[in-house]
């Protein structure tokens, strides 16, 4: 006899040993390096270039034939003894700046780059005018009522009441 | 006074210009890192029965040839394939063909039944070579100067207009040089 608790857990295991290889699929895990430290700077370098297909991916994310593709020259760079910034020039030398996900200050991204710190600086210029004049603004005194006025005033206070 | 209402407008104005604009661009078309540059050194076989496969040396030859990539299993190849078909039967310029990712029985097949404009054929079995020519998208279409100089890359279906106002003047300039 199996208890409810037994069957449960039982259910469980074999549930998680179905999702395990299903999840490999998922995130389209292609064949690491042997080495483990080769392994994660290919990784890290897959995290700075755009797949050009899912264009907001990078190619670590992305699970187009391309991104594999690219993905495999990395790892190959990187074997064959590239540094970090000659797999980033090889791929740079084919596919343009676009590939970078960080891309470098030049004259095609000055707007890129500029655009946050300008919006700040016109921002800010902006607040602090209207700030000054709203300082400078002289509060006019009140001008006491009449004795017209005020006995009008008091008609509407005693009819009101 | 006055100018305290009209720079908040003006700059929306700019602004929703700007934007407009950045929305009739199409962000797939992303520029070659290649034009101007020599192309990359490469030998490919033939797409078989054809004899004639496609390397460095027989882009040097002289003459603006165009360079198509093209895939079975892809279906914007198919859009512009009567188009190459003409360029080919005109002779305007000879057109070279870059099986890209695909079996090559199944780049035959389709040559088969829809026409093969192609001089020359290579294929890229897997890619790397489409890699170095900077490949993402098929279908692309390089004009390679007679010196093997990559002058520009089309993107997508070439349609008669892009062949017509782009493509032919640019094969006429590279011809005059």
């Amino acid at each position: 006899m199996m208890g409810p608790l037994r069957g449960a857990l039982l259910g469980t295991v074999i549930l998680a040993l179905l999702l395990v290889p299903n999840l490999g699929l998922a995130l389209g895990i292609d064949p690491p390096l042997a080495d483990p430290k080769l392994e994660a700077r290919s990784m890290e370098l897959h995290k700075q270039l755009r797949c050009l297909v899912c264009q907001n991916q990078s190619i670590h994310d992305s699970n187009a034939g391309l991104a594999r593709d690219l993905r495999e020259v990395v790892r190959e760079r990187v074997v064959a003894g590239d540094s970090d910034q000659d797999v980033i020039d090889y791929v740079v030398d084919r596919y343009g700046d676009w590939v970078l996900l960080n891309p470098p200050f030049n004259l095609s991204t000055a707007a890129l780059w500029g655009a946050p710190f300008a919006l700040i600086l016109v921002g800010g210029l902006s607040v602090a005018l209207f700030l000054r004049r709203t300082s400078r603004r002289t509060v006019t005194a009140a001008t006491p009522l009449t004795d017209a006025e005020r006995a009008r005033l008091d008609r509407v206070l005693e009819s009101d009441g | 006074m006055r100018l305290g209402y009209i720079v908040p407008i003006a700059v929306f104005i700019v602004f929703a210009i700007a934007l407009g604009i950045g929305l009739t661009l199409n962000p797939r078309d992303i520029p070659s890192a290649l034009i101007g540059k020599s192309i990359p050194a490469f030998d490919l076989p033939a797409v078989p029965p054809r004899s004639l496969g496609l390397a460095t040396d027989d882009l040097k030859k002289g003459d603006v040839v165009l360079i198509n990539v093209f895939a079975s299993w892809c279906v914007a190849c198919r859009v512009e394939h009567p188009l190459l078909m003409e360029l080919a039967r005109s002779g305007v310029v000879q057109v070279y063909g870059l099986a890209y990712k695909d079996a090559p029985e199944n780049s035959d097949r389709w040559l088969g039944q829809f026409g093969d404009p192609y001089t020359r054929t290579g294929v890229d079995r897997d890619g790397r070579v489409g890699i170095d020519w900077g490949i993402y998208g098929v279908p692309e279409t390089f004009i390679v100067s007679g010196d093997g100089r990559i002058i520009d890359k089309h993107i997508g279906p070439i349609s008669p207009a892009d062949l017509q106002n782009k493509i032919l003047p640019l094969i006429a300039q590279a011809r005059a040089q």
